[in-house]
């Protein structure tokens, strides 16, 4: 075990030594971003570690040490950690964990307090939690989030969201079936050694990488069948995650729905976009502004050449830039609701319904309290100006059923049928 | 020929109509989880007496339906399509259709716009939650019904969920209100609950349709439907087969009827579910066990022989009545254990009557009561002594293992659980929110099994392969064991995995410790529950000690009662005697109390000879008519203080202020503001259960905590008054205090404007202000009203507003310098007085009397001075938390643990709203700075309705151990 030190207010820190040979364990959330957010990390010399566990053991290390009213996924990723640490897979004197904080006004900012009163109740003090975050809230002397690291995450978050959109747009068609997962796969590995190699990461790099990924998809033989399309929208976690949200994606696949989930890059630029409405609606630092303006610029032109790419193969359809989806919501919810998904949820799911996805789940955990406000409390709002849209709230947590959530996503999908059948037998 | 078949939660519904739709056949039958044989059995039936044939279009809908059709490759259509299919076949011209099932609520608008409504992941006001009331009354289903006819009253009950209305229930029983009215207002909050919780706003009018098993057999539910919509709905022809009728409809394919039979079977055993060790691997590994608490025994005393005084301990707990009578020495001489049946009075009475005529030597020298049915009984039978449950089960406990440090009791429907630290109880642990993992659930299931609890459990002792079933509630615990069966799990598998939740849920969610070392080393166990042997063997297992089951596990609170009345005895009984109790005469009235705003529902209980008891009540004043101006209560004096802020006629007009939320807190604020811009500012009224219920349609997210919800019936109170400018800003900050590390809102605080914005139609033809507001920073507020507020009324000019601004800042100041001020003098005056102090912690909107439902009340009856949290935390400096401390109403939670924890005369009870996302958070850390400094923490979890009892039980024990 490293020399443990502390901070001054009694923190246990990652230190320098620690990260020579300490092993950094993360949680999952949604598997092809994950993965490669996961070798940027190592790419920029930590010993990262993605855990892909699943299995009921997970939720009930969560349920033991984590508060029971506190939300599912601090109980899912706390538990899917102390999983891990006790699986007796790895050196518990010789691993450290990795939590996000957005250090937003929603209890998710508090994650990895709860974690680390979990590692207390369940004797592994020892271990050190590493805050990732762009908010400056934790420091620590072996882990820094440097600029060249955030550009990278960027690029890979914007492959992420690629490949998953491509994935969504072809499995569904596919005429060989497998053929669009095993190319996510193959640029999986692929960018996994470029990023070793310190490529795939310029802007050059990255567009030429866009646009071969995206011809690549579409050399894909598929069918187009009419199929029954449903987004999935709700609190980050749950939206992702297969352990959170019962493995609806490949549910709703099973059922024949070609599958619609809106990406991290405009979750990215409404957490930076926020800073930027704070100070116009109640005043603020110029300076400020100039500095976060500048990272939105960035997220802006990255995400402009992303659509560009998608938009270069006419049977893929590439997701509206951020200002539209920002214009969807004007009138409806203020820009200034900004915790948690905010009225970025509410405005996904106006673009879905706008762009022919007009069923879909909003998935949260069992009183999540920023999706009172714009997700449950929007859906009627909403209806009202979009008959077409076919909403459906699903609630989880560890002691809903799985058969209870299917249920009422079956009784979604009854009414998404009929509609589809209705549209079908009107266009002929 | 068409088969559907719909396999609900409950009961398996079948019809076969020719290709014309007429039906030919149909059944109706409880499965009771047998879902494989029942639907082999009526598929063989239905193939060999109606089809006569191989051949036919099936189709299966039903939520347990599901899996096995999926499984067996059948058509499967999910069950309220198939209803709307039904519909649209029979009665075409329908606007809206209302069915309860066994676990399901759901209600389908037809006409103008389809939409369909289903309840979410909660199944309260479904046909399960009638059962479960029907139960606690101890009634059928059918006499429910009877009974429901007959009433006069209805009284407010809880329908969200089948615990909550029993907390609602069981007070009302205690009190000794009426079955009939009880049984009516059961049936009118499921449909209030159906209603609000589903409609969502949109109305119900028109052809209305009731369907479904609930509906159809019980005339009183739909009659309480039709008073609460206002309408005279239809109960139609075949209410029961609509799912399966439609399902018929919907079959198109011929399927081979023998194939599907065939892979039923095989679905039946998959053999594969997750299992745990088994409890005993041996008969010799429980005889050990058995010797090894046999061994723990009361002392026992012959009544016959038995001469000198004797003392009388009754519990009258929340299903059960249970009474002993101890001779000097504490040996039992006689006891009782009688489910309570809804009224304890009876029970006791008879007991008593019993022994004096069986004994006609016996004295009974002193006698004590506790439970629930505390006070009725003490009055009713001038009982000696009354003492909370908590102390009844410590002094119990104490007799059988003198260095107990904790204890825990696992009763019918409640779990009590405390720590002793010196020799007084400390921490205690109540199952507030949630009756799953009660002996009432292990009943529950047993009857639904068909089994006796007893066999029942005995079952699970020797079951190789105990099924994890997690802890959940119990109506959604039906669907995991149903799928358990249906996995291959055996009855004996179910009953110990049953065991196991059972304690699973006591340890990790009731009193929440990862292992036993916190529990410290010497353990009572105690309740009913723990005398069933599997219950026992999985909590030792689970927490690696072993502990001590008195023989008398289920008797401990009454004889706890009665080592009480030994202690105290004066040597003579206030008891009442044999002939008092054979001229005894119970009568119940029910009023209302007109002493103050509350308007509470008295009942009223009369007995023979001057004794009366007054039930209901939520503070002092129907039983004493003292006033309560001498009482130290901050909460009342803020209420009062904000109440004064009357409208001021200005030139500008009326602006209407919603009071909820942080407005409690805010108002001298917007009051001033808004009040020197020339504005009339006019407050909604204090919150009631009318103007709740008046706006509880339009709530879209029905797991949204009390206090937001309350908000729709204050803005609809605005609107009805007929104001046409409602100010109700969003802010996502508060004030920054300096005591923490940021000064948010809750999301819900924050944004919940935008909610009302979006869902109250209502305000359609208003002015509803509700911009992003940022009051933190001083100097850019001025700028950033005057440009909101110019779009309503352009004539406003900046140095109007920045003079209203600086207005509003003082008179903030002022307020919560006023306040503090007044805190103060009053913690002056309590410690002149040596009163204990409470600092009753929550949110400023725990204000609101309809909230915290007079709390503040009921801790000065209790005789001590109540302070509000922020009258004590500006007093602390900032400091490091153990969270991020990042919400402004949050961080002086900490501040006011912190201020308190060297001061001996002070303690801290924290307010919860049920469903508060954030103090999940600020609970664990107000308790641990709590007992860094050896405080004792006491939460109390308040909703929409609250149980007073439980509160009771948590303050009286605080102020118990106190007295230490």
């Amino acid at each position: 075990m490293a020399k443990l030190k502390y901070d001054k207010s009694g923190r246990l820190l990652f230190t320098r030594e620690m990260k020579k040979d300490y092993t950094i364990l993360a949680p999952m959330m949604a598997p092809i971003h994950f993965h490669l957010m996961i070798d940027v990390l190592r790419n920029c010399g930590y010993h990262f570690e993605l855990l892909d566990t699943t299995g009921p053991n997970i939720v009930q290390e969560g349920l033991k040490y984590v508060h029971n009213d506190a939300c599912y996924p601090a109980i899912l990723v706390i538990g899917q950690l102390i999983d891990a640490l006790k699986s007796g897979k790895y050196d518990v004197n010789k691993t450290a964990l990795v939590m996000t904080q957005t250090g937003g006004g929603c209890r998710a900012s508090n994650y990895i307090h709860l974690l680390r009163k979990a590692l207390e109740k369940a004797g592994l003090k020892q271990v050190p939690v590493i805050s990732l975050n762009i908010s400056f809230l934790e420091s620590n002397p072996g882990f820094h989030v440097t600029l060249p690291m955030i550009r990278k995450f960027i690029a890979a978050m914007v492959y992420g969201d690629a490949l998953m959109l491509l994935r969504n747009q072809t499995e569904a068609y596919e005429i060989h079936k497998g053929e669009s997962n095993a190319l996510v796969k193959k640029w999986n590995d692929y960018l996994n050694n470029q990023f070793n190699h310190g490529k795939a990461l310029s802007r050059k790099q990255q567009k030429d990488n866009l646009f071969r990924i995206v011809k690549e998809f579409a050399a894909i033989p598929i069918k187009k069948v009419p199929k029954v399309k449903v987004g999935i929208v709700g609190e980050i976690y749950v939206k992702y995650s297969a352990l959170g949200n019962n493995n609806l994606e490949d549910f709703l696949r099973e059922q024949g729905c070609e599958v619609n989930v809106p990406g991290f890059i405009d979750f990215g630029l409404f957490k930076v976009d926020n800073r930027l409405d704070d100070i116009k609606l109640y005043g603020g630092n110029p300076v400020k502004y100039f500095f976060v303006n500048l990272l939105m610029q960035y997220l802006l032109q990255m995400q402009n050449t992303f659509i560009a790419a998608i938009k270069s193969e006419p049977r893929y359809e590439a997701p509206p830039p951020y200002a539209h989806i920002k214009e969807l919501v004007k009138g409806i919810v203020g820009y200034g609701d900004k915790m948690g998904e905010g009225w970025l949820l509410t405005s996904e799911m106006l673009e879905l319904t706008e762009s022919g996805y007009e069923n879909i789940v909003c998935a949260q955990p069992f009183g999540c309290l920023p999706n009172h406000i714009s997700g449950k409390g929007m859906i009627h709002r909403i209806k009202a100006l979009n008959e077409k849209s076919n909403i459906v709230p699903i609630d989880y947590d560890p002691s809903a059923t799985r058969v209870n959530q299917e249920n009422r996503i079956k009784l979604m999908l009854a009414v998404a049928r009929e509609n589809l059948n209705k549209e079908l037998a009107g266009s002929h | 020929m068409k088969v559907g078949l719909d396999i609900g939660s409950t009961t398996i519904k079948c019809v076969v109509t020719d290709d014309s739709g007429k039906m030919l056949y149909h059944s109706y039958e409880r499965h009771y989880s047998k879902i494989v044989e029942k639907m082999t059995a009526l598929l063989i039936k239905v193939k060999n007496e109606i089809v006569h044939g191989d051949k036919a279009a099936l189709t299966v809908s039903g939520s347990a339906g599901m899996g096995i059709s999926q499984t067996c490759h059948l058509p499967f259509v999910q069950e309220v399509y198939a209803t709307r299919i039904a519909v649209g076949h029979l009665i075409p011209d329908a606007d809206v259709i209302i069915e309860l099932g066994g676990e399901d609520a759901k209600i389908l608008f037809l006409s103008g716009g389809t939409e369909v409504r289903m309840n979410g992941s909660c199944a309260g006001g479904t046909g399960a939650f009638i059962d479960q009331m029907a139960t606690l009354l101890n009634v059928s289903l059918d006499e429910m019904n009877g009974l429901a006819k007959q009433y006069e009253k209805i009284y407010t009950i809880a329908s969200r969920c089948g615990v909550f209305a029993k907390s609602d229930v069981q007070p009302l029983l205690n009190q000794g209100a009426r079955k009939t009215d009880i049984s009516a207002s059961i049936f009118a909050a499921v449909a209030n609950q159906t209603i609000a919780g589903l409609a969502q706003g949109r109305p119900i009018e028109g052809k209305v349709l009731y369907l479904g098993g609930p509906l159809t057999f019980l005339s009183e539910l739909r009659a309480s439907f039709d008073r609460a919509l206002k309408i005279e709905g239809i109960c139609p022809e075949n209410s029961l087969y609509y799912v399966a009728l439609g399902a018929a409809y919907c079959s198109a394919t011929e399927i081979d009827l023998d194939k599907a039979l065939e892979s039923i079977r095989k679905y039946g055993s998959t053999g594969n579910f997750l299992s745990i060790s088994p409890l005993f691997t041996s008969h010799e590994e429980y005889d050990e066990f058995c010797r090894r608490h046999e061994q723990c025994k009361a002392p026992r005393g012959d009544i016959k022989a038995y001469k000198g005084g004797t003392f009388l301990g009754v519990d009258a707990g929340s299903t059960t009545v249970k009474a002993v009578l101890l001779g000097e020495k504490g040996e039992v001489l006689s006891s009782m254990y009688r489910s309570n049946s809804g009224n304890p009075i009876p029970l006791i009475k008879d007991y008593l009557l019993s022994l004096y005529s069986k004994y006609p030597n016996i004295t009974i020298e002193s006698s004590a009561v506790t439970g629930y049915g505390e006070e009725l009984l003490k009055n009713a039978f001038s009982i000696d002594f009354g003492i909370v449950e908590t102390v009844a089960h410590f002094t119990a406990a104490k007799c059988f293992r003198p260095n107990v440090d904790f204890v825990i009791d696992i009763g019918g429907q409640d779990i009590k659980c405390f720590k002793i630290r010196n020799g007084a109880i400390d921490n205690i642990f109540l199952n507030e929110a949630c009756s799953s993992g009660c002996g009432s659930f292990l009943q529950t299931f047993a009857s639904t099994l068909g089994y006796s609890i007893a066999d029942f459990a005995k079952l699970g002792l020797f079951a190789k392969h105990p099924v994890d079933l997690g802890s959940r509630c119990t109506v959604f615990m039906n669907s995991q064991v149903k799928q358990a069966q249906k996995d291959g799990a055996t009855i004996a598998d179910i009953s110990a995995g049953l065991s196991v939740s059972v304690v699973k849920n006591a340890i990790y969610k009731v009193i929440r410790v990862p292992d036993a070392k916190a529990l410290g080393r010497n353990i009572v166990v105690q309740g009913g529950t723990f005398l069933n042997d599997a219950v026992l063997r999985v909590f030792e297992k689970e927490l690696g000690v072993e502990v001590t089951r008195p023989d008398i596990a289920g008797l401990m609170g009454a004889y706890g009662a009665a080592v009480y009345a030994i202690k105290k005895s004066k040597g003579k009984s206030s008891l009442i005697v044999k002939n008092e109790l054979e001229n005894f005469k119970h009568e119940v009235r029910v009023t209302n109390c007109g002493l103050c705003s509350n308007h509470c529902r008295l009942t009223v209980n009369i007995f023979g000879g001057n004794r009366r008891f007054i039930g209901g009540n939520r503070c002092d004043k129907p039983v004493t008519k003292r006033s309560a101006k001498s009482e130290l209560d901050m909460y009342a004096y803020k209420l009062s203080l904000l109440r004064s802020y009357k409208p001021v006629a200005g030139p500008r007009g009326k602006l209407g202020i919603p009071m909820g939320l942080n407005m409690y807190e805010l108002l001298p604020f917007w009051y001033t503001f808004f009040t020197s811009l020339g504005f009339e500012v006019v407050l909604s009224p204090l919150s009631n259960r009318e103007l709740y219920i008046a706006g509880q349609a339009t709530i879209p997210s029905d797991t949204v905590c009390f206090p937001a919800k309350m908000m729709h019936g204050h803005v609809q109170a605005l609107v009805d008054e007929g104001i046409k400018n409602i100010f109700y800003p969003c802010m996502s900050y508060n004030f920054d205090e300096h005591i923490s590390d940021n000064h948010y809102n809750c999301p819900v605080v924050a944004y919940y404007p935008e909610v009302i914005n979006a869902n109250m139609r209502c305000l359609d033809g208003c002015n509803f202000i509700h911009d992003y507001v940022g009051i933190h920073r001083k100097h850019d507020f001025p700028h950033k009203i005057t440009a909101i507020l110019r779009k309503s009324f352009p004539d406003i000019t900046f140095p109007e507003v920045h003079k209203a601004a600086n207005a509003a800042y003082r008179a903030y100041d002022e307020y919560m310098s006023n306040i503090r001020a007044k805190g103060q003098e009053m913690i002056a005056e309590a410690q002149k007085r040596k009163m204990p102090i409470i600092i009753l912690s929550g949110r400023p909107y725990h204000l609101d009397p309809e909230i915290n439902h007079g709390i503040d009340k009921l801790i000065t009856s209790l005789g001590a001075a109540v302070i509000s949290e922020d009258v004590v935390s500006c007093k602390v400096k900032k400091f490091k938390t153990h969270v991020l401390n990042q919400w402004t109403y949050h961080a002086r939670l900490y501040a006011a643990a912190k201020y308190i924890s060297d001061k001996p005369d002070m303690n801290l009870v924290q307010l919860v709203s049920f469903g508060c996302g954030v103090d999940a958070i600020t609970t664990d850390e107000v308790r641990r700075i709590l007992e860094e400094s050896g405080k004792i923490y006491t939460q109390i979890k308040i909703d929409e309705i609250t149980n007073l009892g439980a509160v009771k039980i948590r303050l009286r024990s605080l102020f118990a151990a106190l007295e230490k």
